[in-house]
């Protein structure tokens, strides 16, 4: 059901440091906290020495990466209790910075994509952050018909949380909104569905 | 007031309207259409191919606008006149008159103002600063905070300075090299808010510096823009031979490829012809010497590869190039 080859699925090439940044600023949720150690880790110390760490342990809950990502011993890294205060704490940053401030995001793609739009209402080129998607392939889905949002859909189609509807989890994707569209399943024959898979582990 | 467009037409016969001396070597012309209208509608950072006959050759140079984008009564262009180049800017200076006929292209933008940024700031060199006005006053218009900084060879040279001056006050930063002044580039890149884009437009060392000091100083590739059209440098005379064409051309010393196919009657696509669009890009067949990429478009794999040339500016090292035209 899922249609691949949809160009606005977005593609995350991995973070690359950029040795040139007089600032690193990493918004990281979960398991993205791996993907910073790997980057930072391997980099000449003044890499840590010049990273603002915003950390929110969110999707890998169970295990908290903080302890592992002080030992790089960054400028500053600032743990936060939830997604969206992180959010909010980078759109503080972001009002200040400075250009030469290196943006990064790693973590799960409906992490990925709401940092993104904070990024993108600062006046930051999407292809200028450096992105990498670690964790769960769970979406995030934006009803196409109620505008709602559902949060971590790991199946094949999901009913909105806001209208009810049997969405179709689709591999197109808004930049805008950071979130993937979710298209009414059933129009024709209410309820008549196919089985639901579990395809975004 | 209607368009003097007729639909798909890509070149406009328009009339020289106005000339006026700028600075030593930089005159400055005024198009209008000849078939009476307005001229089409471009953003700042646009240039048009302007279109003249040199005796029996046919010479087509891009040129920024300069103009103000709401005013599309006529096109304005300035030219620096170059005496050791192939002609055009001779041309435009010692023989064009007020009333003479030329024709230009439809404007093409290479060099657009990121809808998106929150402050802009733009460098020119010399005769760089034609895009520059065009793009400071758009940016007015659109009240978004800019800062202009023109650097020159001497006070005679300065093009536009003091106008630019008088218009815009404090925004506009003056640099003249015969006074040892230096646009302070390391604290100019310091001390942006993030979304700032840096333009910049002059000779191509100068942009070098600029791009290389940006990229050091950390910006991203995104936000740092240049312009600047090649003249197609001279050289030995070759031979080229358009497969699907069927046809054999020479081109002369102080020919391009592009200018000696246009004269077989063939139109390949183009552009900017100054070597930064990659409209003209052509497949090589085969080539009996090496090619010379003058372009700044392909990338260095590309240009090792030895399949694809541009052929508004590159030439060949040889005597024989067939290409898939």
């Amino acid at each position: 059901m899922l249609v691949s080859g949809i160009k606005s699925r977005p593609v995350y090439t991995g973070l690359i440091l950029d040795p040139h940044a007089e600032h690193h600023l990493i918004a990281v949720e979960g398991e993205g906290a791996l993907a910073v150690l790997d980057m930072l880790s391997p980099a000449p110390r003044d890499a840590a020495e010049k990273a603002t760490i915003l950390y929110t342990k969110a999707g890998s809950a169970p295990v908290d990466h903080e302890g592992a990502l002080a030992k790089l011993h960054p400028y500053r890294l600032q743990p936060l209790p939830t997604i969206q205060t992180l959010l909010i704490r980078l759109q503080g940053f972001l009002t200040t910075a400075k250009m030469g401030t290196r943006i990064y995001i790693a973590g799960t793609e409906g992490f990925i994509g709401q940092a993104m739009q904070v990024a993108l209402n600062n006046a930051i080129d999407f292809h200028s952050v450096r992105t990498e998607h670690r964790g769960s392939l769970a979406r995030r889905i934006q009803c196409v018909h109620c505008k709602g949002f559902t949060e971590n859909v790991t199946m094949s189609h999901v009913p909105c949380a806001h209208c009810g509807l049997n969405l179709l989890v689709r591999d197109h994707y808004s930049r805008r909104l950071g979130a993937f569209q979710g298209v009414c399943i059933d129009a024709e024959v209410p309820g008549e569905l196919p089985p639901a898979e579990e395809i975004f582990p | 007031m209607s368009m003097n467009l007729m639909s798909g037409s890509t070149e406009i016969p328009v009339r020289v309207a106005d000339i006026v001396q700028v600075s030593e070597r930089v005159k400055r012309f005024r198009f209008e259409p000849v078939a009476g209208g307005s001229m089409p509608v471009f953003s700042a950072g646009a240039h048009v191919v302007v279109s003249m006959n040199i005796g029996s050759r046919r010479a087509r140079n891009p040129y920024s606008l300069m103009g103000s984008v709401t005013d599309l009564s006529a096109y304005e262009i300035s030219v620096l006149k170059t005496v050791d180049s192939r002609g055009g800017s001779v041309f435009l200076h010692d023989s064009v008159k007020i009333g003479d006929q030329l024709t230009v292209s439809t404007p093409v933008n290479l060099f657009p103002v990121e809808q998106r940024g929150r402050k802009f700031i733009l460098i020119a060199g010399g005769i760089g600063i034609t895009p520059m006005i065009a793009m400071a006053e758009q940016l007015t218009a659109q009240k978004l905070p800019f800062e202009l900084h023109y650097a020159y060879r001497n006070d005679q040279a300065g093009a536009y300075a003091d106008t630019l001056k008088a218009r815009y006050g404090h925004l506009v930063h003056l640099y003249i090299d015969s006074r040892d002044e230096r646009i302070p580039l390391d604290a100019l890149l310091k001390n942006q808010p993030l979304g700032t884009h840096l333009y910049v437009c002059g000779p191509g060392g100068m942009i070098n510096w600029v791009l290389e000091s940006g990229r050091k100083a950390g910006w991203p590739e995104e936000n740092l823009h240049s312009e600047r059209f090649l003249a197609p440098p001279s050289g030995k005379p070759f031979s080229v031979v358009l497969e699907r064409s069927k046809k054999t051309v020479t081109v002369g010393e102080h020919e391009s490829i592009l200018e000696a196919i246009e004269a077989s009657g063939v139109e390949p696509p183009y552009l900017c012809r100054g070597g930064a669009c990659g409209q003209c890009l052509t497949c090589v067949v085969s080539c009996d010497g090496t090619l010379e990429h003058n372009d700044h478009y392909l990338a260095p794999e590309e240009r090792d590869g030895n399949q694809k040339i541009m052929i508004c500016v590159s030439r060949i090292k040889g005597s024989n190039l067939v290409l898939d035209l």
